[in-house]
């Protein structure tokens, strides 16, 4: 079982408080990987400095052995770690197949590409997509009149036309209406299994996170409190106490 | 793009197009006194379509843009003398000194002045744009307003270009009527050529590109878009069909000088902004719209207000960006969106279909 | 260029001018620019008609001078007119502006900027003006510096009016309004704050600054209608390089402009003096930009 990010020893401070302490975790290529934690524990954070989104203190963060923890945002992003966000961002004054279109990898993309118009088959691709995560129908309506939920989505068809190698997904089911919940899980396995694609994943809600991750790692007051199959972290009885606020 | 409701408006605007073409080729013989006001509207839409590029299409509001008019001028000035002769004499006659251009010498230096124009300043547009891209927002509108502030200013002082009384152009081989319509045929093709040129750029994947930048630039940035290049060729285009129109304007003006000619910053640097969002920014026939009108206003109010149509203009200025800043355009899409192709597709996928028919 | 550079090292004293010289009209540049960083803080507007506004501060005096009272009696007067001017103009466009993207308040306070312009065009014509005061003019150093009281005199103005802006910000009730919406104006509306009326106040109170500084320069400088942009452009440049809310920040940067600008137009002559202050404001830029680069952040 290969890894595919590698964190180490990872802190990052905002001035005097110390969001994250020496984490050092592993995400191994081909699963699903879950990051838990109360409010505040530090997980968007760590998903925010392996991303690039601002820099660390101390540590290092390697994505298939290469070190890209100086490296910026975009650069990242074109490697194929590509995240979503906790508050969903899509184009909002764009309608969907744009913002799918958008989304269309530009890794190995040479300059003259830059005024092309958009294949039938990217187009196509970019249809079978919005089919995949229920959204064909709305596919003219400009983003930002969704509703917040299939924003979500949205959010979600875009990164996977991306063809990214590993997804880190920022509390994919917060805010979801709970009926769709797993319809959600099952996408978000399907991803996996059908688009090879590695997903890292930020949860709140304990049902989905034990049912989706091979394995889980938990933080808590920005320290790695504890690792283990979902068995094993339903078990650990720090892990419980973090939640129920005990120390 | 949709279908729906693609044929009507593909339809206005092959109208609209043929009715722009019919008009500029007849104009300056329908109406031969007004062939300086009629080429200064071509500029004008000019302006506008290349501001959106940047303004509209890409959420960077450059209040600077008219830099680079100027510097086409000059660069075109430059080139057009020193084919000949010496620069540095030249300007320091101020125009005392008159060189016959022969008529071939005459018109391969201006073609060579223009393509030098518009090619210098993409490139300058390139460097310019790696110092101010880091900047947003306000920062952005602010600095690119005072470098063209500055440029005026630098070039004024500048005597090799002769400073701050200008240059005298090359004098064109031939009667006041043929250059006239030389010129005003000159801004017409210029205009249409940046139009067809920014409608062909619309069409794929530039202009979403673009788009997203406006819309949530650090969210383009987590998907791996190279923001900076779109940005660098955004404003390196706007930069080559400005400088163009700089070289064109210089040599139907004859006379060109830093603060009022070559980088009117606060006047046409400030109208270029006002045309497209009177017509509605992000849109290609909003600027075009926009200007028209605009242009229209102003020549209006020049005849008739006496000396109050700055204030008037302000005025219009203030009450386009406080009360109407959708514009015309962005006003008609809110009103009748479906003629926008913003519907739901009631069509199922093939794929339902099926499904559908399966549970039946 | 080199001879006058040479010439500063040949003549320490004329350092000693310039120096004065810069600091003494910095002071008054501070003060517009701390106005302008109040109206950016409080309610998000920049306003661009920040110059303008202090240039018809100084037209106010220069009427008084042409009815024969002292142009320093015009501060006050100046202020309080120029207080209601402000509040004018944010019932009729301010307010529009305050929810709304940052280039909509750009551009309408250019536009605003640009009917103050035109219209003291119309009334006071295009000429250079300035209100005479009548003040001598000290020499230090045995007569090789000189150095016109009124400086001084509007020095001491501009300090007693910051320091009565400071002494109001934090006791008055209305004070604390406005600092409580310049920190979150969500929670100060929630507390029961009307946010409206603490905009209002601080952007007639910024145009009330304004004219104060138009009444001190009218009479150290001159004024002219189209003047007014590059007194914008220098708020930008202070309150740019100093960063909102800090104070002892614009006062330094205010300075330090005012002598920047003296120097650069006694080395490179004084038609690149508003190209100094451009190119300072690139300079502040480009700083910024690397600072935040290094923090993978832009300006923003």
């Amino acid at each position: 079982m290969t890894s595919m990010i590698e964190v180490s020893g990872v802190s990052k401070r905002f001035g005097g408080v110390v969001a994250n302490n020496q984490i050092s975790l592993s995400v191994p290529s081909g699963r699903i990987t879950g990051l838990i934690g109360p409010n505040g524990s530090g997980k968007t954070t760590l998903f925010n400095s392996i991303v690039g989104f601002h820099p660390i203190d101390e540590g290092s963060i390697t994505f298939e052995g290469k070190e890209i923890s100086k490296l910026r945002v975009p650069q990242i992003a074109r490697l194929g770690l590509l995240r979503t966000f906790q508050q969903t961002r899509i184009y909002g004054k764009m309608n969907c197949m744009d913002n799918m279109m958008i989304s269309v990898p530009q890794r190995r993309m040479p300059l003259s590409r830059m005024f092309v118009k958009f294949s039938a088959e990217m187009l196509e691709r970019a249809e079978a997509i919005l089919e995949f995560v229920g959204l064909y129908q709305k596919r003219y309506l400009p983003a930002g009149s969704l509703s917040f939920g299939q924003q979500k989505l949205l959010e979600f068809a875009m990164a996977l036309i991306n063809e990214p190698k590993i997804l880190l997904l920022d509390e994919p089911t917060a805010g979801i209406n709970p009926t769709l919940i797993n319809g959600l899980i099952d996408r978000l396995r399907r991803a996996n299994e059908e688009f090879g694609i590695t997903l890292f994943v930020i949860e709140h809600n304990m049902r989905v996170i034990m049912n989706l991750a091979d394995n889980i790692y938990c933080l808590a007051h920005g320290e790695m409190l504890a690792h283990g199959n979902p068995g094993d972290i339903q078990n650990d009885k720090r892990v419980i106490d973090a939640y129920l606020g005990a120390h | 793009m949709t279908a729906i409701g693609k044929k009507r408006r593909s339809t206005f605007s092959i109208l609209g197009q043929l009715a722009i073409l019919v008009f500029g080729v007849a104009a300056p013989f329908l109406f031969p006194a007004y062939t300086f006001q009629i080429a200064m509207l071509w500029i004008m839409i000019l302006f506008a379509l290349t501001w959106d590029i940047m303004g509209g299409q890409m959420g960077y509001n450059s209040l600077g843009n008219i830099l680079f008019f100027g510097a086409g001028m000059y660069i075109s000035a430059v080139v057009q003398i020193a084919i000949v002769y010496d620069v540095a004499e030249y300007t320091a006659a101020f125009g005392a000194i008159k060189i016959d251009f022969t008529t071939a010498q005459y018109f391969t230096g201006f073609a060579l002045g223009v393509i030098m124009a518009g090619l210098g300043c993409a490139i300058f547009a390139a460097i310019f744009g790696s110092m101010v891209f880091g900047l947003r927002g306000p920062y952005f509108a602010i600095g690119t307003l005072g470098v063209a502030l500055a440029a005026g200013e630098l070039v004024g002082g500048w005597d090799y270009v002769g400073g701050g009384s200008g240059i005298s152009m090359p004098v064109y081989p031939g009667d006041v009527q043929p250059r006239a319509l030389f010129f005003y045929f000159l801004c017409f093709i210029s205009a249409i050529a940046t139009f067809m040129f920014l409608k062909w750029v619309y069409s794929g994947r530039f202009k979403t590109t673009i788009n997203a930048i406006r819309d949530d630039e650090e969210k383009a940035e987590a998907m791996g878009i190279h923001t900076t290049r779109y940005k660098v060729v955004a404003w390196g285009i706007a930069a080559f069909f400005l400088g163009i129109s700089g070289a064109i304007f210089g040599n139907m003006i004859g006379f060109i000088e830093p603060l009022e000619v070559a980088f009117p910053t606060i006047t046409l640097g400030i109208f270029m902004v006002v045309m497209s969002l009177l017509g509605g920014k992000g849109t290609l026939w909003g600027p075009v719209l926009g200007a028209t009108l605009f242009h229209l206003f102003k020549e209006v109010t020049w005849i008739y207000l006496l000396g109050w149509q700055w204030v008037a203009l302000g005025t219009l200025i203030i009450v386009n960006v406080v009360f109407f800043q959708q514009g015309i355009l962005g006003w008609a899409q809110d009103k009748w969106p479906e003629w926008f192709g913003i519907v739901v597709d009631e069509k199922m996928s093939a794929e339902q279909e099926t499904a559908r028919e399966a549970a039946q | 260029m080199w001879d006058n550079i040479s010439l500063l090292i040949i003549a320490p004293l004329l350092n000693v001018q310039l120096l004065l010289d810069g600091v003494l009209i910095g002071a008054i540049f501070a003060l517009a620019a701390y106005g302008l960083a109040l109206v950016w803080g409080v309610t998000n507007v920049k306003n661009l008609a920040q110059g303008d506004l202090v240039i018809m501060g100084g037209y106010i005096a220069y009427v008084f001078t042409t009815l024969g009272i002292h142009p320093i009696l015009a501060l006050p007067v100046a202020m309080v007119l120029m207080f209601g001017f402000g509040w004018l103009i944010y019932r009729l466009i301010i307010s529009h502006v305050i929810e709304r993207d940052l280039f909509t308040s750009l551009l309408a306070t250019f536009g605003l900027a640009l009917v103050i312009q035109q219209l003291l065009n119309l009334i006071f014509g295009p000429d250079v003006q300035i209100a005479e005061s009548g003040f001598d003019i000290l020499f230090l150093f045995g007569g090789q510096v000189t150095l016109a009281e009124i400086k001084l005199v509007a020095l001491v103005l501009a300090g007693v009016l910051a320091a009565m802006i400071v002494f109001f910000m934090k006791t008055s009730r209305m004070g604390q309004a406005i600092r409580a919406t310049a920190q979150n104006a969500r929670a100060a509306k929630i507390m029961g704050i009307n946010t409206d009326r603490v905009y209002a106040f601080t952007f007639a109170m910024n145009a009330a600054i304004c004219g104060a500084a138009g009444v001190l320069i009218s009479m150290i400088w001159v004024i002219q209608p189209f003047f007014g942009t590059s007194y914008s452009i220098r708020s930008f440049v202070i309150v740019t390089a100093a960063g909102l809310g800090n104070l002892p920040g614009v006062i330094v940067a205010g300075l330090g402009l005012g002598a920047a600008e003296q120097f650069s137009g006694f080395v490179l002559g004084a038609e690149f003096q508003q190209a100094t202050v451009v190119g300072l404001l690139v300079l502040v830029l480009i700083i910024r930009q690397l600072q935040m680069r290094r923090q993978r952040r832009v300006v923003s």
